[in-house]
Parts: structure tokens; sequence; C-alpha cells
């Protein structure tokens, strides 16, 4: 049974010699084909004694069984050549740059105010909005600043020319005025008029500008007016807002007492960091204060009844603590070198 | 204001240091915006006198002075000031003495020993004074340490005053603060009447009593107005930034800042007759202290005597009736006059004075006679002379009514969020000397005549906050009643919008509202823009009525810095005139979105080639911001915008904005280069979205027919889509273009346009007949309407 194995081992060798499919399947011709080698043994079978016939069939398929597996492997090896082949044909730089439009990105202070919005929005404020262009009545009047009242010369304002009546906002305070007309409009008649919640983001206006005051800047007003609102409660929720707004507990919050016509009493807001290039430092960011009654009144509510607190705080400021921008003119220059670090 | 630390606590010392009182100041709401040292640490300068003084010997410009320091011995000192003389009185720095970045050992100096060092002002960082040696007055104790001669362990504090403290600004005013916050006693400096010696007198008339209802005057005689202003009086208005001017003046200041009570001095010489506080006369004028000549207004009050006007009442004497160097007789005013006479009338000439800073915030309306007998023993003791009786005209019944203002300390506590009871309360307010007392459950408060800040029960709940300390009211997380917020479906934010652009690689900018007239008139064609009454400069002096020109110079501005692909968009408030105009009568304000887009439409990059953004990649953005909604454009006329290359952009057959490119000629006056393409549309619109409705999908197999139509080059593409939709049978689900072809094979004048029809059936597979036949209705009304042929 030598020439079996040899034969075996024949067909391993050829098969291993095959270059490619082709010449793999003339081999196995050679062998296994319809006048193959191991085929021309079994048809042989025939004329042995049957006593023989049955030991010797089964030698013969082992081999075929042999063969079969070695033409598998060889087929195996060499489709598996053919892809490895393909792949590093196909191999890309992967370092080259992707291709495509690359994206923009919102202003820095928007960034700010959309952060306020989403703050302010998870203890139920909701946006309110007011023109930039608004009458002298909403707001200086009915913000309980009245003609020659000495708060006036701390707003160096913007008129239009030949209309007395109205003025460049000077701050986003007015929209209080309006959301509380609104308010106590819509719920007029009622037994209890439902909280009143809003934040008002804007741009306002005044005369001044250097590298700390530019003529148009950002602000955001707050206003919470309902039966039970306090200064503590004013208190907590500032310090709660800027704690999530800076994302650390590392912050000194303080309420200084100051004097601004439409609240009373009336509070700035100090920030000092306890790291950082800013360290201890008390940075002012803010004013606010309980709701003076007569703006309550002008806004048409009862300020015996309801109390409420109101906060304007400067989002460049905040922008400029968060992102250590240094400069306020940089924000509405449109300067892409400086608006696109913000992405 | 600017005050001397020493001063206030020569009138109220509490046991805290400079910083300590800087930060209980400010924590009362007096903000201590500055407090710097009158001078820089330095130990061992010594007052000194200048024995002998020769010259080095071995060099010219060196003087080698014997100074006597209070030591015994005399020091031999090296000096190289040009001023240094024999008698002179100067600060030595002895041998071990610490000065402002260096220390004094014993050294030789061009081989000659020296055992100290002469000072210049600027040396010891006093001043910035170098021109010689500091010359101290003759009379300058020898020995006596410098720091304590010339009271230099001193800060200046700077605070800044909200309008409602008036009653602070004073020494006196922060003195009564001081002293209710912290328990200590404030010694009120003594005011003495001066006994008349004379009986030189004034009549006094008040025409306005309501402006002015109480007015003192007094005539000194025989006063020396040359005579030296004392050291300690100078010191004191140094430090508190005034200037001296003479003793006269001087004193009229030193009382101010002291007391609070603004004093005028008149030359009694030249005056006649009675004193009047009264309204202007038509065409009076006064020629003011500060030289200006102005025409009062009739509702400035004015101090006249029997012939003429003399001052501006509570704001600025005048420069003829004033004291001079020569002023022998004085009459000295010392008056009230109520906020609301005096309010905005200064800035109304153009100045404010410290005087009319102060009347108009409200002075003390009984310290008037107490001020005037201040000043008077003051310059008696300065400048000698003799003095008449003090006049007073009041009018009771027009003095600042204090009435008792009612506070409801539950009120207080619920609003404050603290719990002091009614008796800390009481003795809270009784400490910045506010009268209480008890009726039923409530505070009865009289405020004192030197505030002008408490009129209603908050403006005590405010002096109860303050007095408590805003440090120890609690922060308490807010409560309220859980209420989830509206977050309509069918709108979206402005944020979402922003993002959209922003991630369609636009660059959010914030440009001013106030631009240059240019930009409205190229532009806009806006001859009449919303002008500013006090616009801060000329390029900002219009409001606008587009974003599209702040957008430009955003480009304009970045290509200066190089930047060749420039995309911005900026979402803001525009302006208009309206008559009807919500919620400002007259003004139109519309919040609108736009854009502009510049240079390369893609970041250059490998493997794709650069070409330049053009009108439809930014149309495919305004869609984008829209989509699933759909826009239509037609061609439109605006000043800004190429006429051949803009539309109006269309939502349910209203107009909401623009698409173009930019005009060429602003493209050439700006030096563009390349044509910018630009969008603006209104916010309101882009905020709002369609809630999405379901339609059923069809399980049936799709059938799509490819058909190329031949049209005339003009015939703009929206119409021949509208055509083959108006034709189509109901199988028919949608025409899109998927080529434009003109060139080989198409007569010049036409294009071919190719769209893919695609149809379906919700029920059934389609056949092939009636697939046949809805294109052939579809071709044949294109041929009809538009003259379209089928290309072959």
């Amino acid at each position: 049974m030598d020439k079996l194995d040899q034969l075996v081992q024949q067909a391993a060798t050829e098969f291993a010699a095959a270059a490619d499919g082709v010449q793999l399947e003339q081999a196995k011709a050679r062998f296994l084909g319809k006048t193959g080698v191991l085929t021309e043994r079994l048809k042989g079978l025939g004329k042995l004694a049957p006593e023989e016939r049955r030991a010797a069939g089964a030698e013969i398929n082992r081999a075929k069984d042999a063969i079969e597996a070695a033409l598998e492997a060889r087929r195996n090896a060499l489709r598996e050549a053919v892809l490895l082949a393909q792949l590093a044909a196909e191999a890309l730089d992967v370092t080259l740059p992707g291709r495509g439009t690359s994206a923009g990105g919102l202003h820095p202070v928007s960034r700010t105010l959309e952060r306020i919005e989403l703050l302010f929005r998870s203890i139920g404020f909701v946006v309110a909005d007011g023109p930039e262009i608004e009458t002298d009545w909403h707001n200086f009047t009915a913000l309980n600043t009245p003609e020659n009242h000495p708060a006036r010369s701390m707003h160096d304002t913007f008129y239009l020319e030949g209309n007395d009546e109205v003025l460049l906002r000077t701050h986003t305070s007015p929209v209080q005025v309006r959301a509380m007309l609104d308010h106590a409009a819509r719920h007029a008649g009622r037994e209890q008029m439902p909280e009143l919640r809003i934040i008002a983001p804007g741009r306002v206006y005044r005369v001044d500008s250097d590298a700390t005051h530019s003529p148009m800047f950002h602000q955001v007003e707050g206003l919470w007016v309902g039966e039970n609102v306090s200064f503590a409660d004013l208190k907590g929720v500032i310090a709660d807002f800027l704690r999530k707004f800076f994302e650390t507990e590392d912050l000194q919050v303080r309420f200084r007492p100051s004097f601004f016509p439409f609240t009373e009493p009336s509070a700035e807001i100090d920030v000092a960091f306890m790291s950082g290039a800013l360290k201890g430092r008390w940075l002012e960011i803010a004013g606010c204060g309980m709701v003076h009654p007569n703006v309550l009144r002008f806004g048409g509510i009862d300020p015996e009844r309801y109390t409420g607190f109101a906060f304007g705080m400067g989002p460049d400021r905040l922008t400029m603590l968060r992102y250590g921008v240094n400069d306020l003119r940089l924000f509405f220059e449109g300067d892409l070198r400086f608006l696109s670090q913000f992405r | 204001m600017q005050f001397s630390e020493q001063w206030l606590r020569s009138l109220v010392n509490p046991p805290l240091d400079s910083e300590a009182l800087g930060h209980l100041l400010t924590m009362a709401g007096l903000e201590v915006e500055e407090s710097a040292p009158v001078a820089p640490p330095f130990t061992g300068v010594v007052v000194a006198r200048i024995v002998e003084a020769e010259k080095h010997p071995n060099a010219d410009k060196l003087k080698l002075c014997k100074v006597d320091a209070g030591q015994g011995d005399l020091l031999q000192i090296v000096c190289g000031a040009p001023n240094a003389a024999v008698g002179m009185k100067v600060p030595c720095a002895v041998v071990g003495a610490k000065l402002p970045g260096f220390e004094i050992k014993a050294a030789k100096l061009r081989g000659v020993e020296s055992f100290g060092m002469l000072c210049s002002a600027r040396e010891l960082g006093l001043s910035e004074d170098h021109a010689g040696l500091m010359d101290l007055p003759a009379d300058a104790p020898v020995g006596t340490d410098l720091r304590q001669y010339l009271a230099l362990d001193d800060t200046l504090f700077t605070i800044k005053l909200t309008p409602n403290r008036s009653d602070c600004l004073s020494l006196l005013g922060v003195g009564r603060e001081v002293a209710a916050l912290t328990g200590q006693p404030l010694s009120v400096p003594e005011i003495v009447a001066v006994p008349p010696t004379i009986d030189d007198r004034r009549a006094i008339v008040l025409d306005a009593p309501a402006a002015c209802p109480r007015y003192c005057g007094r005539v000194v005689r025989g006063v020396d107005a040359k005579a030296p202003t004392p050291d300690w009086i100078k010191q004191r208005l140094q430090r508190c930034g005034v200037r001296s001017i003479s003793a006269l003046v001087d004193v009229t200041n030193y009382v101010m800042l002291e007391l609070g009570q603004p004093l005028h001095a008149f030359d009694n010489a030249r005056l006649s007759g009675a004193i009047h506080v009264r309204y202007p006369r038509a065409g009076e004028q006064v020629l003011l202290l500060n030289e200006q000549t102005v025409t009062p207004a009739t509702d400035t009050l004015l101090i006249a005597d029997e012939t003429r006007a003399l001052a501006l009442a509570g704001i600025m004497g005048g420069e003829d009736s004033g004291i001079t160097l020569d002023t022998t007789d004085m009459f000295l005013e010392s008056a009230f006059f109520a906020p609301d006479a005096i309010a905005g009338r200064a800035r109304s000439y153009g100045f404010v004075s410290d005087a009319s800073h102060r009347f108009e915030r409200g002075v003390d309306f009984e310290l008037a006679a107490g001020a005037i007998e201040r000043a008077t023993r003051l310059i008696l003791e300065i400048c000698g002379g003799a003095a008449g009786p003090v006049v007073e005209a009041v009018a009771q019944e027009h003095l600042p009514a204090r009435k008792p203002v009612r506070l409801r300390p539950a009120r207080a506590r619920r609003l404050l969020g603290i719990d002091p009871d009614d008796a800390a309360i009481a003795k809270l307010l009784n400490g910045v000397h506010l009268g209480v007392r008890h009726e039923g459950e409530d505070l009865l408060v009289v405020p004192p005549s030197f505030r002008f800040d408490i009129e209603i029960e908050e403006d005590l709940i405010e002096e109860i906050a303050r007095l408590y300390g805003y440090d120890n009211i609690p922060a308490l997380p807010p409560q309220g009643g859980l209420a989830m917020l509206d977050r309509s479906e069918s709108g979206r934010s402005a944020w979402d919008v922003r993002h959209l652009l922003a991630g369609r690689d636009y660059q959010e900018v914030v440009n001013y509202a106030f631009v240059e007239e240019a930009w409205e008139r190229d532009f806009c064609s806006n001859e009449t823009p919303i002008r500013l009454a006090n616009p801060i400069a000329s390029q900002m002096s219009v409001m606008r009525s587009s974003l599209i020109p702040g957008l430009t110079g955003n480009l304009v501005a970045n290509r200066k810095r190089q930047l060749n692909r420039v995309r911005v968009f900026e979402v803001g408030r525009c302006f208009e005139r309206k008559a009807d105009g919500e919620p400002v009568a007259g003004f139109h304000q519309p919040v609108r979105v736009a854009g502009l887009a510049a240079g390369p439409a893609l970041p250059e990059q490998w493997g794709t080639p650069t070409r330049n953004v053009d009108f439809y990649d930014v149309k495919g953005d305004v869609e984008a911001l829209f989509a699933p909604r759909t826009l239509k454009f037609e061609p439109v006329s605006e000043p800004a915008l190429h006429p051949g290359r803009a539309a109006a952009v269309l939502l349910d057959g209203r107009r909401i904005g623009v698409v173009g490119e930019l005009h060429p000629v602003w493209v050439q006056r700006y030096e563009l280069g390349t044509a910018p393409v630009v969008f603006e549309l209104d916010m309101d619109v882009a905020l709002r979205a369609d809630l999405p409705a379901y339609s059923e999908i069809s399980r049936q197999p799709a059938v799509t027919r490819d058909l190329a139509l031949v049209v005339e080059q003009a015939l703009p593409v929206a119409r021949v889509i509208e055509v083959l939709n108006e034709s189509a049978p109901a199988i028919v689900k949608g025409v899109e273009l998927f080529d434009v072809y003109h060139g080989k094979g198409i007569d010049p004048g036409k294009k071919s346009l190719a769209f893919r029809v695609l149809m379906q059936d919700t029920q059934r597979t389609l056949e092939d007949a009636e697939v046949d036949a809805a294109v052939t209705a579809i071709v044949h009304h294109a041929e009809t309407v538009l003259g379209a042929r089928l290309r072959g």
C-alpha cells in the first residue's frame, strides 16, 4: 500500500505547487478526475477478489479523503492569498485628513445664554422677550425711575432723533414690566394668580465704550413673582445658578447692599473663585433685589399679596470669566480667529 | 467719595484693621471701590535739619552735608540734590532705614563716608516730585519719625455711594454708619455757636419757599483772606481729593466734607441789599465760578441780591460775587434746597458740582445753622474778623415732612426670609437713628432729617436687611408648585436654528444694531433711517434695517485678516418705521436670521476640487433651515443683491426673506473680490415647525420612469415642475429633477431637463399600460402648456 501513501504525498506536493485556482483544478483532475489516478484505482477494484476488495477499497477511500483534504486546504490557502493581495492593494493612507465640510459655531455669548436658559428652565423659568427700541415709560417710569431721578444719571441712554418718548433700552428690566402686565391680564379675575417665573436675555445699549464697556452688550433679566417669594429664595436661586453655571463648588458668592430704583432691598452679586488666575478677587456679575412695590403695581400686580425678586446679570462678563477672555470688545468685532475658538 | 481713614477714625474708631473696615463699609452698601495707603511702607525716616552743606571734595555735583537728625551727633551724609541748603528741614533716612525697594547702609561715596540718605518725595513714594529734597516746614521737629509727622499711616478710601445714600456724603455720615454697625461711640464734632460781635446782617427773602425752605446767612467782617490754611485742614482736604485754594474756600469745603453741608462764601462788598432765593427773570445771565456764562432755565433756582442774579442756588456760585484774596467782608450762606429743585439742573448746563451732587440727593435740612457756626468758628480762628448774627429764613411748612412709616415686622420677616423678633428689629433701626414706636403689631418709624430714602415700608425692610447683614440671610432652595413647562413640537427654539446653521458651517457673530448711514442707503435704499439723537460715533449713527450690511462688514474685516473663506450668520433685531408697530408704536422690530458665505464652498482639502460658493449652495442652506417645509423662490430685485441672482423666499405664499449674490457694485466698492452669497429671513417663521403626520406606506412596488424635456432656456424649472404636477394622475408620487443640460444636441436658447417620475399605488401593482398613460399625459400637458418637447 506504499503506493497509495506515495500518491497522497505526490498529490499534496502538486497541490502546493499550484500557483492559482486553475493549476490547482488541473492537479486535482490528475488525481480525482474521471481519468485521475485514484479514480482508475477505484475502477480497478472490480478485478480483485471479493475478500480483498473491501480492504483495498477502504484503503483507496482513505487516500482519496486525504487528497481531498489537501485539496481543500490548498484552495483555502489560495483564496486567503487572493484576499490578502486584494486587501493589500486596497489599503488607504488612513492619516490623510477626512473630507467634507467643517462646522461653524455659536457665538461665545450665545453659548452662555443657552446654558443660562437651560439652567433656569430646569427650575421652571420661561423665556420672555421685549423690544430693543423701548418706551421711556417701560424703561424708566414703570421701573420706579421718574424724570430727574438721580438713578437716571447711572444710565447714559441712547435716544432717537426727533422722539423723546422712545430710547434704546438700557437694560432688560423693561421686559419685567411687560411680562407682569401680560401675566396679570391673562389671569385677571382668577382667585389666585399663578407664579410668574421668567428670564429675559437680550441686547441692551448704553453710551459707553472702552475695554470693559461696549455701547451694546447683553443682559439676562430674571423675575419670580409669587405669594411667598423672599430674599432668601433669591440668594438660593442665584447661588445655585452660579455653582451650576461655573460647574464648581469652589466659588464664593456674596450679596452686597446696593441701590436700584426698581428693587428694594437691592444687592450686587459678587463672585470669587477659590482657585485659578482670578483667585480671591471679588467680581461683580449681577444686580438683584426684591421687586419694588411700585414696580409690581405698574405691572398690575398687588404688592400686598405678591412679592417677587428680580435680577439682571451680565452674560458677557460671565462668558469672559468662563473662557478667560480679557477684552469685551472681541465679542462684537466678528473676528473669526476669535469666534472660531468656541466650537 | 474719597476720604482719609484717619479722619474717619477721629470720629469713630472700631477695633478693625483697614481691610476689615473696608469690608464692613462694602457690606453695608458703601462699596469701597479702592483703598490705597497714603505712603508705601518705609521705616527709619526722620525729620532732619541740614547744618552744613559743603562741596564734595571729589565730585562737582555732590554735596557733603552735616545733618541733625535728632541723634545727638551730627550725621555726615553725601547728597546729590541741587536744592540741599543749610537750615533746610528734610526727610532723612538713617542707617538701617528701609525704603521702598532698598535699605540704607553706611557707605563710601567717592571716597567720603556717608551715614544715611536725604530723600526726595519720590524716593519715599509720596509723589512724583524728584526735583530735589522734600522741603519740610521750618517748624518740623527734628528727629520726629516722618510717618508720624506727616500722618502717613493712613489709608485713602474711595467709596461708591448709591444715589439713595446722600447721608453718607460726609465723614460724619460715614462715621454714623460705622458706629451703628460696630456699636462704637461716635464723637460728633462739637458745634458751639459763635456769638455775634457786630451787628451787620443781610435780610433774606425766600421767594420760592418750596424750593428753598431754609436759608441761613451771616456777615463776617475784617477777615484776612490771605491767611494760610492750617496744614491739618490742607492735609484732610488733600486726602479727600480736594485742592487747597484759600483759607476761606478751604473752610467751606472742609465743613462740607466733615458735616455734609455745602456752604457758599460771597464777598459782602459785592452784594447789594437783601438776598433773594428766586427763579430767574427773562434774559438773566450768570457768570459762574467755572467761567461759564449761563442763561438759567426757568426752573433753575437762583441766589440774587436786589440788583442782580448772583449764583445758581445749590449748584455753583458766581464769578463776580464770590470771595477773592482781597475780600475783607464776607457773607456766608448755608441753606437747604429741595432735591427736586436741584435734580438734573447742573447736568443740563453740562457739569456737576460737589454742592449740586449733594443737594439733588438730599442734605440734612436741620444742618444749616450748625454748619454755619462750625464754619464761622474756623474762619475766625484762621482768618480773624468779627461775625454778625446768623440770619435764618425758614418756611417750616415746606421743609421735608418726616412722616412715620408703618412697618409690619411679620412682612419684613416674610420678605427677607429671616426671623428676628420685633425688639431685635427695633434695635437695628434705632442704631441708625430711626425713631421707633410700637403701635399694635406694627412699628411706626420716623426717619431722621439726614435720611432721604425712607418713605415706605420697603425702605425700612431694606434697612433691616442691611443692618441684619446680607451675609446672615440664608440662601434657601426655592420652593414652588412643580408644573411642567410647555415645549411645543410645532416650534423650535432659536438655539435649534443657531445650531442648524452652525452645523452647516456658519459661525455666529454679534454685530452692533447701530450702523453707518451709508450702509442703510447703499444696501437698503433707506434714505430716512432711524437716527440716534446721541450716537457714539458716526459709523454707529442709525439703526439697522437689515443684518446683511453688518455681515458684509464682517467679511471685509476678515478678508483684511487674510481669511478667504468666510461663513457667518447673525440672529438679531432689525428696526423699521411703522406707525402701528408692536409693541412700540412707530417701530417694527423683527428678529431676523441672516447669513453670508464667501470664498471656497468647502474648506480647501485634498481630493475635492476647489470652487467658490454659489447661489445654489446657499439656497440649499436656506432650504435645509426650513426642511421639511418647502419654500418657493421667485426672482427679486433688491438694492443689496445681484438682480439676476437673487430670489425672494416664500413660504405658504408669504414672503419671508431673500437669498442672493451681493450686487457687483458693492462687491467692487468694498473690494470683496468674489461675490458673497447672502440670505436674510424672518426668525418667527424659522421658529415654526410642522408636527409630523403619518401617511400610509405602500407595500406595492414603485415604478420609475425617466423623461427629458427640452424647454426654453429662460423658463424657470419651478414652473416646469408645477406644470408636470398639475397634470399628473394620482399614481404619480413625485417628480424629481435630476439633470439640467445645455450644449451639444440641444438648440441654443433651449435646455434639457431630466426628470424622474415615481409612480405607486398603495393597493395594487401598477400595470405597464397605466404607467405609460400617466407619462404620456404628463408629457402631453407639458408640450401643450410650455411648448416642451420630449427629447429623443
